[in-house]
């Protein structure tokens, strides 16, 4: 993922091949079209180096014979010029605000901004290039974290300041930034044992005020549900840097388990960069299927849509082990899910006092 | 116009109530309060219409409904036909079974000389009124105005008021034609069987004729003429022996003039020569010379029995008055044409056919589109001798028809490819003849006899058949719509944009547009020329491939319209079918060739689609147009090699809902 050189320059020259392509094509009196790794769950394939899922070898076309790639292959030389245009006039633009651009495209413009960021990302698997790199940014969508952990963050002025992450912030925590890489945020010190990361809002919460997090030496960390690339950054840095194991602890339902693969095994979305997003060796520790049962906690049954998902999640090759495939297969079979706070069935308490320590002690990490 | 009135006259001839009784088990229709006001506006419009047609005068019909309380309504219907002499006015309006149509062997709405007396029979007997009638012939000065009313112990008309005055309506004076007015026990209903569909659905078969309807709030509906033609008269024949009822055979013998039972067959019935009429009496052991009045119920039997074993000739069937294919479709047009249907299948009229001893004839037609309800099932418009069917549809062979077709393969939609099909259409089924079956004296549906059900199927596979073809082009139309855009809109902003961004001249495209095209197109309009009455098509005919092409294009045109010196290039061939083929040869890549022909004397909207097809070429490289039908004899082709198709990166179903 790394380039050599000016990262700017190289992007655009890479970008600039994308257009000689094309170009070539039609002078040529070809089709234009472009090759590109297919991105779905069929073709990721488990990288024994880096432990992560990435795409495989498979690829697919996408040809101007057919209207939706020639739409396609129209808006990649708008957005190649967009892209251009920011990198020579030095300024930045969010996904957001891409996807308005190409209102003034005409017959080119998005018709969703699903589409404008999947071919943002389309760029970053043919150029090798981050979407930083394009000047392409994610709104802030700041995942909070508490814990005895100490950072410096370069601020937008050039400021360097230092915080720690217990005592320097408010009760919603440090926010985390879009950009976490080593030349905004330094690593500086920490005293804690493991790093838990949360789904919801409100479970995240409940630790903050049971003081989950010195009394079990942890930083919390909000997902936020499917968490941004940032927060899984910012795990990974973590995991890696200051050595922290990682845990996930999240809803009961198909949905979270797929929170859990993108933040261990790489989401099927950004495989391209799973090396650089997902933690391997994070854990999953609830509530799994077998909780809700050995805990009998109070359940939702499951919609036709999570059943399809829990479905298709047992064809993903990333849920292709034992541990897995008994949770889908319990989980499908009693047709129930459960809220992680469904908990408090037990009282406030019961997560921070009970649960949590049971099923840490389980994963030895306490 | 003396001659028409009178000679209605002379032949609206006594039939008696036991006759009435004998052929008509039930009296008809008026089961119900919403039915009875259809029914009596039915039976009315419908002797306007016979009276109108028999006097060659184009109908100008008038409804109006008036409500007077929750269950009494007033119906005034008015025409412009020959109008009824004096003395016969009690008789056709109070007297069952006082018809001049009950001998006659002919195509006509009214056959049982029954419906206008029972319409005054159930007013008088609901609401205790009488009947008003108008009427006024060309002759005389003064139209007759009388009150009726029917003694019906003795099935005699009493005439309670008479007045003879001048006739004015709006201000001028009108010559001649009837008005009948009366009250009825009624409930007053809107949808699918009320007194707007039958007017709506009997305006779409008599394009000839003028309905005005006034519904009971006043609103004002007109249905105008869309043709100054009247349908061919139908003549009037004698019956057929075959088919002949026991009932009937009965009657002739009573009432006819002739003095032995030879010359009575000979002469009375069609196709019988004295021969085959000798042969008859041998076979039934009666005597030629016996006198007809004098013939036993048994010897009449036998006579009919002899009629079965012996050979005649068919019917002629000249005596019936299709509507005919144009003016089903101009018909359709006119009550259909403000939901802007997108296409009229070439509506079909079969030849004359014959069930026991009478000719019959189906004709149809198919609406498509537009404005029509998409999601329901589709409106089938039954008719039987241009009257709509409202009632019993599941009853009728016409409805059983429709429902036996497959047409899933039609274009429409079909739960399990049986019963009435779902989709945006009308589907039209008219039966006429001079006796039709129906399952019940009430007329409501056509007996599912198996000849006229083959009739039916064939007529409607017909239609369908277009209806499909028509849809084939369409879809093949917007798929080549698809590709148009990406190569006039698409590739070249593509080729513009990465020349700007790379600063270098834009590409030629052209070779890559013939790539993605990879077609022959085929494009065909039509347009009218008001003022020379000139019907002129355009088939543009395009190879939006890289090769050279070479083809042969048919269109099938109506050969007794086409202006033969208008045919541009000059074809190879006109057939006597009028099919006309063009043989292209060497078209260049990307060259267009345009083949221009004219019509004369076709009304606008007559000729609005051309019926092209493509031969000795790959027929998959040709969007527009069909390989010619097989029987024409094609050349059968290799198909081209198609590249292997990589995975669509667009269309491979990703699961890419995590970020
Ligand atoms: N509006 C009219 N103008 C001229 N003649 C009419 C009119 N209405 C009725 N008649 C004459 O009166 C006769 C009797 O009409 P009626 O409706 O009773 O019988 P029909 O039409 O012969 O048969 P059906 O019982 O099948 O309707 C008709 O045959 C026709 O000669
Ligand atoms: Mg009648």
């Amino acid at each position: 993922m790394k380039n050599d050189g000016e990262p700017m320059s190289v992007a655009l020259e890479k970008l600039t091949e994308i257009a000689e392509t094309i170009y070539g094509q039609l002078d040529s009196g070809d089709i234009p079209k472009m090759s590109l790794p297919l991105r779905t769950k069929g073709n990721i394939r488990f990288d024994n180096k880096t432990n992560v899922w990435k795409y495989g070898k498979a690829t697919g076309v996408r040809s101007a014979k057919k209207a939706v790639g020639a739409y396609m292959l129209l808006r990649t030389m708008h957005m190649l010029e967009f892209i251009g245009d920011m990198i020579s006039d030095s300024k930045s633009s969010t996904l957001r605000e891409m996807y308005y651009i190409s209102e003034g495209w005409g017959k080119a413009k998005f018709n969703s901004q699903d589409e404008s960021d999947k071919l943002a990302e389309d760029l970053e698997i043919i150029t090798k290039c981050l979407r930083e790199d394009f000047k392409l940014r994610p709104e802030e969508d700041g995942a909070r974290v508490i814990g005895n952990l100490t950072l410096e963050e370069t601020d937008r002025k050039g400021k360097k300041k230092r915080m720690n992450c217990r005592d320097d912030v408010g009760d919603s925590g440090y926010s985390v930034p879009y950009n976490v890489e080593s030349d905004k945020i330094k690593l500086i010190s920490h005293d804690a044992d493991f790093i838990i990361a949360i789904e919801t809002g409100g479970m995240f919460d409940r630790l903050v005020e049971n003081g989950f997090d010195e009394d079990f030496r942890s930083v919390l960390v909000h997902l936020k549900g499917q968490p941004a690339r940032s927060t899984r950054r910012f795990i990974k840095r973590l995991n890696e840097e200051l050595k922290l194991p990682v845990v996930t602890f999240t809803d009961g339902d198909p949905w979270s388990f797929r929170i859990h693969a993108s933040v261990a095994y790489g989401a099927i979305k950004t495989a391209h960069i799973s090396e650089y997003l997902a933690t391997p060796t994070a854990e999953f520790i609830g509530i799994t299927a077998s909780d809700i049962l050995n805990y009998d906690l109070p359940t939702d049954k499951l919609s036709d849509v999570d059943i399809k998902a829990l479905e298709a999640e047992l064809t993903d090759p990333r849920f292709r082990d034992p541990f897995w495939k008994t949770e889908i297969e319990t989980m499908l079979e009693n047709k129930k899910k459960a809220e992680q706070q469904a908990l408090a069935k037990y009282g406030l308490d019961y997560v921070t006092d009970t649960y949590l320590p049971e099923k840490l002690t389980q994963a030895g990490i306490i | 116009m003396a001659t028409i009135a009178e000679e209605l006259a002379r032949k609206q001839k006594e039939i008696s109530v036991s006759e009435f009784f004998e052929r008509n088990r039930q009296i008809l229709g008026f089961d119900s309060t919403v039915k009875a006001l259809i029914v009596a506006i039915k039976e009315a419009v419908d002797n306007s219409l016979d009276a109108c047609e028999e006097a060659s005068i184009l109908p100008d019909v008038s409804v109006t409904i008036s409500k007077l309380d929750q269950t009494e309504f007033r119906v005034s219907v008015r025409d412009n036909g020959p109008g009824i002499v004096r003395a016969q006015m009690p008789n056709v309006f109070g007297r069952l079974l006082y018809g001049s149509r009950f001998h006659a062997i002919r195509q006509s709405r009214g056959q049982q000389g029954i419906g206008i007396s029972a319409v005054v029979m159930y007013s008088q007997i609901t609401t205790g009124k009488a009947t008003h009638i108008r009427s006024k012939i060309a002759e005389s000065d003064v139209s007759n105005d009388i009150d009726l009313t029917i003694d019906t112990k003795k099935n005699r008309p009493v005439v309670v008021r008479e007045d003879h005055l001048i006739w004015e309506e709006g201000g001028t004076r009108v010559d001649h034609g009837t008005l009948i007015e009366f009250n009825l026990g009624a409930r007053y209903v809107t949808g699918k069987q009320s007194v707007m569909e039958y007017l709506r659905s009997t305006a779409v078969v008599n394009p000839h004729a003028t309905i005005r309807y006034t519904d009971p709030e006043g609103k004002v509906y007109n249905f105008d003429r869309a043709t100054q033609t009247m349908p061919p008269k139908a003549v009037e024949v004698k019956p057929h022996p075959y088919g002949l009822e026991i009932g009937t055979l009965i009657n002739m013998l009573a009432y006819t003039q002739e003095k032995r039972l030879s010359l009575f067959l000979r002469n009375e019935f069609s196709r019988i020569s004295d021969r085959v009429a000798r042969e008859i009496c041998e076979k039934a052991m009666v005597s030629p010379d016996r006198r007809p009045k004098d013939i036993s119920l048994e010897q009449a039997k036998a006579i009919l029995a002899a009629i079965a074993q012996t050979k005649i000739m068919a019917p002629q069937t000249d005596c019936l008055s299709p509507i005919g294919e144009a003016l089903i479709k101009r018909g359709l047009k006119n009550v259909l044409g403000t939901l802007r249907p997108e296409f009229y299948a070439q509506p079909v009229t079969r030849p004359p056919a014959v069930n026991g001893g009478n000719p019959y004839q189906v004709e149809a037609g198919i609406v498509y589109g537009g404005e029509l309800p998409p999601d329901q099932p589709v409106t089938i418009m039954r008719y039987a001798n241009r009257v709509p069917l409202l009632y019993q549809q599941g009853a009728c062979a016409t409805t059983q028809v429709v429902g036996a077709i497959d047409w899933r393969r039609y274009g429409l939609e079909q739960r399990g490819g049986t019963g009435i099909p779902y989709g945006p259409a009308v589907i039209l089924v008219h039966v006429l003849s001079t006796k039709l079956p129906f399952t019940s004296e009430s007329k409501e549906a056509i007996a599912p006899i198996p000849n006229i059900m083959e009739e039916i199927d064939l007529a409607l596979r017909t239609c369908a058949r277009n209806l499909k073809s028509h849809l084939n082009k369409k879809e093949t139309k917007s798929r080549a719509a698809v590709k148009f855009d990406i190569v006039t809109e698409i590739i070249p902003k593509i080729a513009e944009k990465t020349s700007k961004i790379l600063e270098r001249p834009v590409p030629d495209i052209s070779r890559t547009i013939t790539k993605i095209m990879n077609v022959v197109f085929i494009e065909d309009s039509v347009e009218y020329d008001q003022k020379k009455k000139l019907t002129k098509a355009t088939i543009r005919v395009r190879n939006y491939t890289a090769r050279k092409q070479e083809l042969k294009v048919h269109a099938l045109v109506p050969r007794e319209y086409i202006d033969s010196g208008s045919i541009y290039p000059e074809p190879a061939e006109i057939a006597d079918d009028g099919k006309i083929m063009w043989d292209i040869k060497k078209m260049q890549s990307l060259q267009t060739v345009e083949c221009t022909f004219a019509m004369k004397g076709l009304e606008r909207d007559d000729y609005t689609e051309n019926e092209v097809y493509v031969s000795d070429i790959n027929p998959a490289t040709v969007i527009g147009a069909e390989t010619l039908p097989g029987d024409w004899g094609i050349k059968t082709f290799e198909f081209e090699e198609t590249e292997e198709e990589e995975a669509d990166y667009d269309e491979e179903e990703g699961e890419l809902s995590e970020e």
